[in-house]
């Protein structure tokens, strides 16, 4: 119950009270989610849904934190780059 | 799928790993909360790449497995009255209650309906005005603002046979009750992404405090689990008990304000009953006052409950992190997912459900 989705806003409307409703697309399944909770989000943008409602929006330039992350850690040599196979 | 595929790189995944097996010196028991979090990492086996020194335990993050007997022997009780339309989630409808379970209510007769969203249920009140709607509104942090927002969208519609079962649960209690505990195994935590989403993560810095444990918010993909264990590692090995986020695209220290707004304008801090656990002080919301009407616990009254528990299902000790599984005496024998004993074997967030579908033994 706890599953997040990250899915992509493709639309954007108001319903009549006055709650801002959208249509989320999860890889082709779109369905309607409640982005009351997340006032900035635009058409085009990634959010994280759960139980229909937009918990969260997704953050393009920290999702590559953890590859920046690791490339630090190889670049410390904390890392021996022996790639296996 | 963008902001999933690339968290599931089997190459980065080897480094990662090559990373924790370079820094760990001496064993470690850490705890993922989330139940989501305990599936990945059975799913993917990331338990079994990781060196012998790390242990994981599965903690109580996993609503339908901590939702009190007795509240569910009540959604049964409600389920069965004709006037009644009783929505869930689709994970509490096998749930066991003492005696039965609402898919079995369903069977015999009960309109017990499966919803997506709690919105859904409010939508069918709207369209049912001769019919009662009650929903089962169980959750942690995470799916609170969408019953607040239920609650108060039945409110400005004026839906007057709307009401939830509210069994809401907390997280930084849980994992203060599981530290403060004498038995305790638990040395870091990895805590859950999405409850920290809706909370942020400012809640956990006074418990990283007292009991001087590393917590590291964590995300739900192979690679941010594998960060998150070695932060968690890498600050337990360097004796620094701190917070850390590894979940930055999702989480910020604040958390979703608007959310966190109307969850405290519907719903209040209470005590709370754990299913395995027992009650732990002020680890769960009920509705405030002014939305007492909504209360499906007050509007039905129900007698009669004896809330039996079986008496060989381990959930608790489980969900405490002092066992795991497979250690239990009927997993995989007597309970399975199609005849579930406990709680835990039913969910797709329940540890037995992992274990037993991806094959533990
Ligand atoms: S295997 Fe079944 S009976 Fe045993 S702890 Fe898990 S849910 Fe309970």
């Amino acid at each position: 119950m706890c599953l997040g989705v990250p899915g992509k806003v493709v639309e954007i409307q108001e319903n009549p009270l006055g709650m801002t409703m959208g249509k989320v697309d999860f890889s082709g399944i779109v369905k309607e989610v409640c982005l009351a909770y997340t006032p900035d989000v635009q058409v085009g943008d990634y959010v994280v849904v759960h139980v229909g409602f937009a918990i969260s929006k997704i953050d393009e330039e920290e999702a590559h934190q953890v590859f920046e992350y690791l490339k630090e850690m190889e670049e410390l040599a904390e890392l021996d780059i022996d790639q296996p196979e | 799928m963008k902001f999933i595929d690339e968290y599931r790189s089997e190459a980065d995944t080897r480094k990662f790993v090559q990373a924790i097996q370079k820094t760990v010196t001496r064993p470690w028991t850490l705890m993922e909360i989330c139940g989501g979090q305990t599936h990945t990492i059975i799913k993917f086996g990331i338990d079994r790449l990781l060196p012998e020194e790390i242990t994981l335990v599965h903690g109580p993050g996993c609503p339908v497995c901590v939702t009190p007997l007795e509240l569910i022997d009540k959604a049964l009780a409600i389920a069965r009255r004709p006037e009644v339309i009783f929505t869930s989630f689709g994970d509490m409808l096998r749930v066991p209650g003492s005696e039965t379970d609402l898919l079995s209510v369903k069977a015999q007769g009960g309109d017990v309906r499966m919803v997506y969203s709690p919105l859904d249920a409010v939508k069918l009140a709207q369209k049912h005005p001769d019919r009662e709607v009650v929903f089962f509104a169980v959750g942690f942090e995470t799916t609170a603002p969408a019953n607040a927002m239920a609650v108060w969208q039945a409110r400005q519609m004026g839906l007057k046979n709307f009401s939830i079962l509210c069994s809401h649960v907390l997280v930084p209690p849980a994992m203060e009750a599981i530290l403060g505990s004498p038995h305790n195994l638990v040395q870091g935590f990895l805590a859950a992404g999405h409850v920290c989403a809706v909370m942020g993560y400012w809640e956990y810095e006074p418990i990283v405090e007292k009991y001087r444990v590393p917590i590291v918010v964590t995300g739900f993909e192979p690679l941010d689990l594998l960060q998150g264990i070695y932060m968690t590692v890498k600050a337990l090995e360097e004796g620094r008990a701190e917070l850390e986020n590894q979940y930055v695209r999702a989480v910020t220290r604040e958390g979703n304000v608007p959310a966190q707004k109307l969850v405290k304008q519907v719903f209040q801090v209470c005590d709370r009953q754990w299913r395995g656990i027992g009650l732990i002080p002020n680890s769960g919301y009920c509705l405030r006052p002014e939305f007492a009407e909504f209360d499906a616990a007050q509007r039905f009254e129900v007698t009669g409950i004896t809330a039996e528990e079986s008496p060989v299902c381990i959930a608790g000790e489980i969900m405490q992190g002092l066992k795991k599984p497979h250690q239990c005496p009927v997993f995989g024998t007597e309970c399975t997912p199609e005849h579930p004993v406990g709680a835990p074997m039913v969910s797709a967030e329940g540890a037995c459900a992992a274990y037993y579908q991806y094959g533990r033994k």
